[in-house]
This record gives C-alpha cells, structure tokens and sequence, in this order.
C-alpha cells in the first residue's frame, strides 16, 4: 500500500446514472458563466456598420432544427453541417440514420456587456482609435475568451493601438494562427493572440480574407515576433502578408507548391497491408465526423 | 628526367621534391589570406552536433566577427497539426506529445487544458495534481538536457554524462508511471490515461533530495568556474525590449530581467496554490540564462514536494462516460496495455459495456464548435495551443505556439557582432527543440 492511497484510487468512481444524462452534463456549463445574452434569433445581431457577420452556414435553418451544443452569449450561427450517422458515404445504410443532418452551432456575435475586462478594452480601443467603430465587424465571447473580428485593411492600424496605448498596453503578440473554414466565403482565417503583460488580459484578432484575394497587411512593423508567424501561415495557408520584409517558405521545402494546412489538401499516405486487409491512410479511412 | 608541366620539382637533400601549381590559383586568389579580408559566408548545419537537432544557421563573417546571422528551420517539419485533423480528439495527444520531444508533459497537458476548456469540463483534483508533479519532473528533465548539451558544447563533458544519467531518473519515472521514458501519451482530455502506480509516489519522493542535491553539484561544478564563467558572461546579450519584440517567453525573458512566468501571472492546473519563487536575472546574457534555469530546477523540486504532500486518492478521470476514455489500463512488463478486470467487464458482463466502449474509442467524443487558445509556462517559454472545433469528433485545427520556434527569431540579434566560437553558446542559451520549431 503506497501511503498516498493509490491503491484504492485505481478506477474512477463509476456512476450509475445513464450515459446520455453525462453526455450533455458538460455543454451547458458555459452558458452559465457567459453574461449579457442577447436575442437569440439568428438575424438579431446584425448592426448597420457590420453588415459582415454570419456569412457561413444556412440562415434558413429554423432554430429548432439547431441542436445547440455550445449555447453561449453570443447569438449562434449555423456552421458544419452533417449528414447521416457515421460519416461515410456509398455503404448500404439500414440503420435509417442516413438521412440525419446535423448542424453544428457556432458561438456568432455577443452584444454588449461583453463581462470581465473585455467591456474595458473595448471602451479603451473605441476611445484610442476613431476607425475602431469602423474596423470591427463583430465581437465574440466564448468559453471567458473575446474574439474581435476586424477588417483586414485595418489590422496593423488595430495591433498598433493595442499595443501602443496606455491603457491597453498589449506587449506581447503571442501567436499568429492560421485556420482555413472550407465552407465560408473568406475561407483564410488568421487569428492574431495579444497578451498585455501589464493587465494581465488577453485578446485575439481575427481577420478573414478569401483564396482569391488573399493579401492582408502584415504586422511585423508593430510586432517583429510575427515575422516567423506570418511566414508559417504563408507556407501552410498561402495568405500573402504585404509589408512582411521576406515572405518564403518556412517549414516546407522552397520549391514545395500548395499550402498543406488547406482544408483541400490532402493528407496523402500509402495504404498498407495488414494480415490480408488493405488499410487505407487516415484520411481515406471510414471516420465518423 | 621529364618535366612536369604543373609540378615542377628540385632536388633536396631528402630527394626530389614536387611543387604542385599551375591552373589559375594564383591570379584567382592573389597572394593574400582570404580569410583576413573578405567577407565568408559559413554554413552551419543542419547536421551540425551543436544546433541541437537539425538547425541551419547561415553565418556571414567578417574575420571571426559574425555579420549577419539567418536561422532556417523546416527540417524536421513532420505534419504534427495537419495530422491532428484526421484523428479523434484523444489520438491527437499521441502526435503533440512527439512536436517537442523534451516535454512530453507540457505538450499533452497544454493541448488537454485547451480541449477541456472547449468543452466545457473540469478534471478531479488528483488529476490536476499529478499533472503538475509530472510537468515539474519534465522542467527538469528537460533543464537538465539543455545543461548537459550545453555544457558539452563548451566542452565540458562531465556534466554531460551526470546531466543525462540524472535524466535519465526522471525518465524511469515517467516509465514506471506511463510506459514510456518519452512521447509519454499520459495526459488525456478530461484526466490522465492511468493512475499513480503503486510505489510510485515513494520513487518520486525519493528521487527529489537527490535531484536537489545534483543541482548543487552542478552549481559546485560550474557556476564559479572561471572559463565557465567567461564563455557564458556578456555573450549572447538580449535585453527586456529586445526580447518583448521578438516574443521571447521564458527563461532568456525572465533572465532579462521580467519576471512573466505563466504559472505565477495566469496562474492554470493550481499553480496560484503552490509556493515557489520566479527567478529573475537582469543581465540578459547567456550566464543569467544559466543562473535562471539552475534555479528553476530546484523551485520545481519544491513543487513537486508541495503536489506530492497534497494528492489524495480520487479519480483521475472525469465522470462523464462520454468523454472519459478507460483511466484503469494496467501497466504491464511490455507498457501501459489492456487491464483485465476492464476486458473482463466489457466482454464478459455487459453488452452495453462493450458497445460503449467501441463508441468512444473509435467514433470519440464531440465537442462543442468554438476556439479557444491555452498557453502554460513550457520549459522554453510559453507554449500555447490555439485549438478550432466545427463540432466533430476530430480536431478542426490544432496550432501549437512553440515556445522554441518564436525564441529561434532571436538568433540574428544574439550572434550578430559577436564571435563565432560564441555563436554556439549563444544558440544553445535559448535551447531550441527543434520537434517543436518544425513540428
């Protein structure tokens, strides 16, 4: 017996309730925590100066079909849609789960009060930046983190005031991130992760551009440390930082063509033979989505 | 005798002796040493056994004054992100935990924070806990690679060997308690993957007076040694607006002279309950680099310490069956396996059991669309996962912020007007892992 009990604490307490109670147990706890919850109506949100927001997805949809997994304050927007039960196509279903369709609900726009310090650094931005009004298309709060979603032209102008002004003070640019949403319009995402190491507050920028035009103003000039970052997010995703002072490859081979981090590009592998069965590579396998 | 058109020969005492010339040598190159006055551009790497893993630094020089300085990385570029989008939420722990192979722990329980915080969960205390004692052992660990490599580097290989066989104690716990000396596959999104073993916490417990006592002794062996002392001081200088610009986190920003360590400013896992200082230096060199890991090791054995007194038995796994993948695998002679009293209730009593269980191992768990973005104080710096869900059974996208990638922009300005016999000091001061620069 080792003398802090391990030998008792093996196994997690097994619940006796039923498995579908613990399944929804976790997704209604953040809204519990979330202030200022807003109409809930899909279109209620907009505002004449964001006329942006809630591009994706099918507005359509009414909302009792939306099987809300993450109800948060802001107001949800319809994202992935999925068809049948286990995600494969072309295999007999006789379970009659094939006509099922899903639709994941992403958190969409937070009015104010935003909670927290997010109603002060908004406050701070407004006052500091007469374009803010005009730059920001819309504000997510989500799982205690703000999203403000900018405009892209406006970017480096934005990072610039958060960084500069006194009662914003966001020091350290801690991660540029690329994500590429393959079903939206401006699919090229790039989240931009402020850390004000005096407040001890962190924000993240997102901006969107599309593949057909994917230049977006680089903010190296205000924080050198997105040198390296813009260029992965260059490499992987293929959006083009103007202003950035050498703007190549970074992880790939200089020669390499395509952005693998793109949503359409495949994974690639080989299929491999295992006792008789072919075993396709991972992303040709049968997969539930 | 012939005559040799390009090696015209004379007789010595010693025999006829050949001096080769010919071709155009002589017009090309003059009569001057090239490297006394022309710029040269050295290569160094990627397989060089001071870049610790496959860096490229491309040095221009003037004499041995370095120049201009470019990093190049990408060689150990692997797909780990892209590759966590076609697995289940529980499978990509598997890739992260390989991205920066010194900190297996930090990887796992970066990426698990992010994904617990996405939905929505919290883990049992002991879990939490026994997070934080592994995360500790690994600071040292990996410290202790970053001084034996770097010590070695300098030529001193006695803490070379002492710092790896040291390590290598931290390594056998993480193989009693996981299976795995490295690439652990321990921290799971809502626990871990198994329990403390029995005698576990007495290894541990055993093993931190003899760490204490090694750091010591490495603080014997080097800190006052005076060529010790003059390779490390003054080179590699950085300071706080330097290192604020180029995002550099960590150790060579606390040696700058901030005290920003994410355990103590944004405190996660309970680290606002645990005592422990933040080591600052405010000379920004290689030397209070060294001094602020040193210390580092010994603040992590006062925590793990404080973790150890206050675990108490509990799961270590959350309650909600549809996220909890089994916690209760035993470990056997061949590694973390099957557990028999788990296969025999699956197979053998319930149906239902059973079904559930292939569910959630190969469909997984769902989790709620949104993004979140989770940092911890990694052992190089801040080590961040931006984490997307659509609402799947598998990663949208996982981005990790590597501490080593973001610290590796800081070669240009650390080499720059130096020497070149200082260049390697000064890489090695901000101990890049090159898995997790290239990932």
């Amino acid at each position: 017996m080792s003398p802090d009990g391990t030998g008792e604490a093996k196994t997690p307490a097994e619940p006796t309730r039923p498995d579908e109670d613990a399944g929804h147990g976790h997704a209604s706890t953040n809204a519990s925590e979330q202030v200022g919850h807003p109409a809930t109506d899909q279109s209620g949100g907009h505002r004449p100066d964001q006329p942006e927001h809630q591009t994706d997805g099918d507005p359509e949809l009414p909302t009792g079909q939306i099987q809300t997994y993450a109800e948060t304050a802001g107001t949800p927007v319809p994202g992935t849609v999925r068809h049948g039960m286990f995600g494969v196509d072309g295999s007999g279903d006789t379970s009659g789960y094939g006509g099922l369709v899903r639709r994941e609900v992403v958190p969409g726009q937070t009015s104010p009060p935003y909670g927290g310090y997010f109603d002060d650094v908004m406050a701070s931005f407004a006052a500091a930046y007469a374009g803010f009004g005009a730059a920001l298309r819309r504000v997510v709060v989500d799982r205690g983190e703000i999203t403000m979603h900018i405009a892209r032209e406006q970017i480096a102008e934005v990072c610039r005031i958060a960084r500069d002004d006194e009662s914003l003070r966001f020091e350290l640019c801690s991660c540029v991130s690329g994500v590429d949403y393959i079903d939206q319009a401006e699919r090229l995402h790039v989240a931009y992760h402020l850390t004000s190491m005096t407040y001890r507050r962190r924000i993240r920028f997102e901006i969107s551009t599309t593949i057909a035009d994917p230049h977006v103003p680089s903010i190296t000039a205000v924080y050198p440390t997105a040198d390296w970052q813009e260029r992965e997010i260059y490499d992987l995703f293929g959006v083009v930082f103007d202003g950035h002072p050498a703007l190549t490859r970074i992880l790939m081979p200089d020669d390499w063509e395509g952005h693998p981090q793109r949503k359409d590009y495949p994974l690639g592998g080989i299929s491999v033979e295992y006792k008789g069965a072919d075993i396709p590579p991972p992303d040709e396998r049968r997969a539930y989505r | 005798m012939s005559t040799d058109a390009y090696a015209t020969g004379r007789e010595t005492t010693e025999g006829r002796v050949y001096t080769v010339t010919g071709g155009d040598w002589q017009e090309t190159f003059g009569s001057g040493d090239p490297i006394d006055e022309e710029r040269l551009v050295v290569n160094m790497g990627p397989q060089h056994p001071s870049t610790h893993g496959v860096l490229r630094i491309v040095l221009e020089m003037e004499g041995e004054t370095v120049t201009d300085a470019r990093a190049v990385i990408g060689y150990l570029h692997t797909g780990i992100e892209k590759n966590c989008e076609y697995r289940t939420w529980t499978q990509a722990v598997t890739f992260l935990t390989r991205a920066d192979y010194l900190g297996p722990m930090f990887n796992e329980t970066g990426y698990c924070l992010g994904v617990e915080k996405l939905l929505g969960i919290e883990v049992p205390p002991r879990a939490t806990t026994i997070r934080v004692i592994m995360m500790e052992l690994n600071r040292i660990a990996s410290h202790l690679v970053w001084l034996a490599t770097g010590a070695n580097e300098l030529g001193a290989t006695t803490p070379m060997t002492d710092g790896f066989m040291d390590r290598e104690r931290i390594l056998d716990i993480f193989e009693m308690v996981s299976g795995l000396r490295m690439n652990t596959g321990y921290v799971r999104p809502g626990g871990l993957a198994q329990d403390l073993p029995p005698g576990a916490v007495a290894a541990i417990r055993e093993l931190l007076p003899y760490l204490a006592k090694r750091v010591d002794w490495y603080h014997g062996l080097l800190t006052g040694q005076p060529v010790f002392i003059k390779r490390l001081k003054g080179v590699g200088f950085l300071d706080l607006p330097g290192c604020l610009a180029l995002g550099i986190t960590g150790p060579v920003l606390r040696a700058a002279g901030l005290p920003w360590d994410l355990r103590k400013t944004q405190p996660y896992c309970g680290y606002e309950n645990y005592e422990f200082e933040v080591p600052t230096e405010a000379d920004g060199d290689c030397f209070a680099r060294y001094l602020v890991r040193m210390h580092e090791m010994r603040e992590s054995t006062r925590i793990v310490e404080q973790a150890l007194d206050r675990l108490e038995p509990g799961p270590v796994m959350v309650e909600d069956k549809k996220v909890a993948w089994p916690a209760q695998l035993a470990l056997g002679a061949d590694g973390l396996g099957n557990s028999l009293d788990h296969v025999r209730r699956i197979m053998g009593q319930s149906m239902e059991a059973l079904i559930h269980h292939f569910k959630l191992v190969t469909e997984g768990f769902r989790v709620p669309a949104g993004q979140v973005y989770s940092p911890i104080e990694g052992p190089r710096g801040e080590l961040g996962y931006h984490i997307v869900s659509d609402g799947g059974t598998r990663p949208f996208r996982v981005h990790v912020r590597e501490p080593s990638f973001v610290n590796l922009q800081a070669v240009g300005p650390l080499l720059e007007g130096g020497m070149i016999g200082d260049a390697i000091v000064a890489i090695a001061s901000l101990d890049p892992v090159m898995g997790g620069t290239d990932r």
